[in-house]
């Protein structure tokens, strides 16, 4: 690769100009100054290169050296990337802690991954053997949870000359093909480039976050996007870490673009002791943490959307299904808008650069269920849900809105739910899924053909609540008949049981479909038997006061296992209750 | 000084607190110059910007007298530092560092670069550790812990600068003798500055205080160095001598024009309401500042205080802030005017950190089923107010006025506490006591109608 050595010419906060830059290539990389910063070419001008740096800036001056090796920004992939935690262009912050102590010092070099870390490889290949770019050659135990799968690079094919069997690094080939090309553990894939699969599948099953609200009414499919606006303080970065705790999935990747420190310090002291719940193994098994919080350099946020998206690939090219949890998108639409703004480029609305949205779509679209390069029929899939954080909470900003083009779901979160400690604070009449048609089958194949009914019923009561709530702010509850108090409070028990869902209570943090349904179950057994004793003529205060209505209204707090028998006794109480009970 | 100087009288233009010099080789970007004036004055400079032979330097002290023919630019191959040691306690400083007490400069133990490195997330210590400001809206609705970001959001002629001091009063009392205050002021009124140092005199807290102080009348651009000294010289207690820092900051909403000025003389493109489009990651440079680190015994608390313009909460500013900061507490006229004190509205606030900082063994059990059946019986209460403009006490219903009876008395009681230093228990118990005012049964299906 041809080395291209410059001068910088100016320093703008995060971009340096270069000159003498002639023959640079887009989108490559090249180190800036004494300390060798990190930067990437974002623009060109004639003989000068405008580079967006991924390190402080500061001390930077005129005259110092900029060389291109002419290659792209790109991440190392291979085993070692669970539980690691990087930054947005994956330096590993634990070697970094080691390096400089509590804070990031400037210009501190350490590898992504460690090369000299013996692994245990598997060759599932045999000296002979054709393989072809995704084939599976080996794998290699990379947590109790994962197998890490070491696959032919895309481009890579050929007949195996040799594979080694038991211990391997980053420093040797794994497996030598017949035409001499080498295949190691590790490869390097450039971020801004989508990884190849076969085909896109269609999404078909719901993404299972265990989150009652989304699950049952606002469902993602696996391989889809999810997007989930609002206000500062109504739950979004709960949301997202309620989602990597709890969602069924193999892989997550979580991704702190522009966010707290101390939220990711959480994340970080609490993934390695909770456990995942479909396997009891540690959460950080699973986990890939990319962190830029707000105050670490604004480029290498930009990028960490984009070295995160690449990993959750690498991980669905193995067949896995990866979760991408994005918070917030919000912050690395404002990046690419300071750093548009240095470039002196002509704004779009609300000054962010008119190439945001074409950006945003090529970051959503490569989420998606495929089926994986290779010879064997496996998918995997990568689904998207990411915070964005409106100005002000006003959805018709141009993050939001462009967002929504590429989601297949809204969840919108609402301050005043916030207020009252709803969470998830999801504003079920303002938000949708587009994924409700396609998942229909599903649900009525795997849990029930009840299922479907049951939801619309839910949504119907829904629509009724708010409608009633309109009314009794002006006439006062006592004024509304008694059917539709009935009504109403039915609705409240609804959103208070079963679309309200705590977090810090073991059995309701996590439910299964199953228990889900049976909720549903529940619910309209209470509401149809109420309904049926007021129209027998007994007093609503009187079936209000009965303690079925607690019972119903707690039962969440049931473990999902065993929860339908529960609930069947429950049925049959509320039934014998409410056509025994006595008339006025 | 160096007998070979680079000095450039080269200044092309003068805008605002900006001069454009031409030639300056050598400086980095961020490095401090001294401008030279005509008649030998000497002032401090920032470079902003580079490009080839030119750059951009702020002046500290502002371009008034300058005279781009006479004047001079001499880059002094330094970042901005602060000199920092432990006798800046009980004194007072500007934003740039000088002390503006009377007293003889200190002698540094170090100089610290004032603009910080970033924590590593990595190195962060999980935030968990209950700070008792003796508020009951704070510690029993949205609990402080050590490390946290928790601002205060005020309007005009709200008593947020009251309700800091009793904070870092009554903190200080519960915490212990490591504990430590640092203010950095931005912008206030003589007035204010006066209060300040008044109030901490009378609290005895000026001992274990380093001010820093910029009034209204002192340059614009030292505004943008009072919170980077002031957080500069708090990790220096916090991380080198193990003290446990609150941070004051007052007021933000100085700080944040003062950078939009700059944006402005450099004629960057606006953001929202002209506010520069990387306040919040110049803000966050700030904020993120806060936090506890990993095998150290210090911490740094900060509590920021900012003016919300026209009590609008969704201004950019307080906006930007909530989006960084782990919480914020709001300050409500309405309040204010029935003579409730402190009057922080608490349905907007928020602790992020709160979970982590309560329970058994911290608070009490039970304190988040506690506070969350405050909070649903409140927002019930409210609602219930609305509706008694619309259909009269008449139209209430029994349980209504329970609910109308619980706001006020809340508001009155668990509010509005006055001076009072409270300690947890009596915020719990107080809060129990409160609860009994509305039925049982219906506290199992709190907010049910709302």
């Amino acid at each position: 690769m041809k080395e291209i050595r410059g001068k910088i010419y100016g320093v703008s906060g995060p971009t340096v100009i270069a000159s003498g830059m002639s023959n640079a290539v887009m989108n490559t990389v090249c180190l800036v100054g004494r300390q060798g910063l990190l930067g990437e070419i974002i623009r060109i001008r004639e003989d000068r290169a405008i580079l967006q740096v991924y390190e402080d800036t500061g001390g930077l001056t005129v005259g110092e050296e900029v060389v291109s090796y002419g290659r792209p920004l790109s991440v190392t992939l291979g085993p070692g990337l669970l539980t690691n935690i990087v930054d947005g262009i994956q330096r590993p912050l634990l070697k970094i802690k080691e390096a400089s102590g509590g804070f990031i010092g400037k210009g501190v070099k350490a590898e992504a991954l460690e090369m000299d870390r013996v692994w245990e490889f598997r060759p599932v290949k045999k000296p002979g053997d054709h393989v072809e770019p995704g084939a599976i050659i080996g794998e290699v135990p990379e947590t109790e949870r994962i197998t890490h799968r070491v696959m032919a690079p895309p481009g890579v094919s050929g007949v195996i000359k040799d594979i080694i069997s038991g211990n391997a690094t980053g420093r040797a080939p794994v497996c030598v093909l017949e035409d001499g090309t080498e295949i190691g553990l590790y490869q390097q894939w450039p971020v801004r480039l989508q990884r190849p699969f076969k085909a896109k599948l269609p999404p078909e099953v719901p993404f299972k976050t265990g989150q009652r609200v989304f699950d049952t009414l606002l469902p993602v499919a696996e391989g889809g996007t999810a997007i989930v606006p609002g206000g500062f303080g109504t739950g979004k970065t709960v949301v997202e870490q309620t989602i990597a705790k709890y969602a069924t999935c193999d892989i997550v990747i979580y991704v702190g673009c522009g966010e707290r420190g101390n939220e990711m310090s959480e994340i970080l002291t609490d993934f390695p002791t909770l456990k995942d719940p479909a396997t009891g193994l540690p959460l950080s098994l699973r986990t890939v943490i990319v962190v830029n919080t707000s105050n670490m350099p604004v480029a290498a946020r930009e990028a960490s959307i984009f070295t995160g998206i690449t990993i959750a690939e690498y991980y669905r090219d193995m067949g896995y299904s990866v979760a991408l949890l994005a918070d917030s998108i919000s912050r690395w639409a404002e990046a690419l808008r300071e750093i548009s703004s240095r470039l002196e480029e002509m704004p779009g609305e609300e000054g962010f650069p008119p190439y945001l949205a074409t950006q945003l779509g090529g970051f959503y679209e490569r989420s998606g269920k495929v089926k994986c390069l290779g010879p064997d029929e496996r998918t995997g899939s990568i689904t998207v849900i990411s915070a964005v954080s409106p100005p002000g909470g006003d959805f018709s900003e141009p993050v939001t809105q462009a967002s929504l083009r590429f989601a297949g779901a809204l969840w919108a979160l609402d301050p005043d739910l916030a207020y009252r400690r709803h969470f998830p604070a999801v504003n079920w009449l303002v938000s949708f899924s587009l994924y409700q048609t396609e998942l229909l089958d599903w649900y009525s194949r795997e849990i029930s053909p009840d299922m479907l009914r049951l939801r619309a019923r839910l949504f119907e009561l829904l629509q009724k609540q708010s409608e009633l709530r309109e009314i009794i702010q002006i006439i006062g509850v006592e004024a509304l008949q008694e059917a539709d108090r009935l009504t109403l409070e039915v609705a409240n028990i609804a959103s208070e049981a079963f679309l309200k869902q705590s977090i810090f209570n073991e059995a309701d943090a996590f439910n299964t479909f199953e228990k889900q349904f049976w909720m549903l179950k529940v619910l309209f057994a209470y509401m149809d038997n109420a309904s049926a004793a007021l129209k027998r003529g007994v007093y609503i205060e009187t079936i209000l006061d009965s303690p079925l209505r607690t019972r119903v209204l707690r039962m969440q707090n049931t473990p999902n296992d065993g929860f339908g028998k529960n609930a069947e006794g429950l049925i049959n109480e509320i039934e014998s209750e409410f056509s025994t009970v006595e008339e006025k | 000084m160096d007998l070979i100087t680079r000095e450039y009288r080269t200044i092309t233009s003068i805008t605002g607190p900006l001069i454009f010099a031409e030639k300056v080789k050598g400086g980095g970007l961020g490095e401090m110059c001294v401008v030279r004036m005509a008649g030998g004055e000497i002032r401090r400079g920032q470079i902003l910007q580079l490009l080839g032979d030119r750059a951009i330097v702020q002046v500290l002290q502002g371009t008034s007298g300058i005279d781009a023919e006479a004047a001079s630019v001499l880059p002094t191959g330094e970042t901005a530092r602060a000199g920092v040691s432990m006798d800046m306690f009980g004194r007072v400083f500007n934003g740039f560092g000088d002390p503006i007490d009377g007293l003889p400069p200190i002698i540094p133990e170090k100089h610290l670069e004032i603009a910080g490195l970033p924590m590593n997330p990595a190195s962060r210590e999980k935030p968990d550790f209950f700070v008792q400001t003796g508020i009951s809206a704070i510690d029993g609705l949205n609990t402080l812990v050590r490390g946290q970001k928790l601002p205060i959001f005020s309007g005009a002629g709200l008593p947020a600068k009251e309700l800091a001091l009793q904070i870092v009063r009554q903190s200080k009392v519960s915490e212990a003798a490591d504990f430590c205050v640092i203010l950095g002021a931005m912008g206030i009124t003589a007035r204010e500055a006066f209060f300040f140092r008044k109030a901490l005199q009378e609290t005895g807290s000026s001992e274990r205080t380093v001010a820093f102080v910029n009034q209204a009348s002192d340059p614009t651009i030292e505004r943008l160095f009072t919170p980077r000294i002031a957080l500069a010289a708090a990790e220096y207690l916090a991380f080198e001598k193990g003290y446990h820092v609150m941070v004051v900051l007052t007021d933000m909403t100085a700080y944040c024009e003062a950078l939009r000025e700059i944006g402005s003389a450099r004629e960057e493109i606006p953001g929202r309401r002209s506010y520069p489009g990387y306040m919040y990651t110049d803000l966050a440079s700030i904020y993120e500042r806060a936090g506890r680190l990993k095998g150290q015994k210090g911490s740094i608390t900060m509590m920021p205080i900012l003016t919300m313009p026209d009590d609008d909460i969704t201004h950019p500013i307080p906006d930007l802030t909530g989006y960084i900061t782990e919480g914020q507490i709001v300050l409500s006229r309405a309040l204010h005017r029935k003579g409730v004190y402190p009057p922080i509205d608490v349905l907007p606030c928020l602790s992020r950190l709160m979970n982590l900082g309560i329970g058994k063994g911290k608070t009490r059990d039970g304190h988040r089923t506690l506070a969350d059946a405050l909070y649903s019986a409140y927002a019930r209460g409210i609602d219930v107010r609305r509706l008694v403009t619309i259909v009269g006490e008449e139209g209430l219903t029994e349980l209504d006025r329970k609910y109308l009876s619980f706001s006020e008395e809340f508001e009155k009681r668990f509010i509005g506490q006055g001076d009072e230093d409270r300690s947890i228990d009596a915020t719990l118990d107080l809060g129990l006591e409160l609860l009994k005012i509305v039925p049982e049964r219906e506290l199992t299906l709190r907010a049910r109608k709302g």
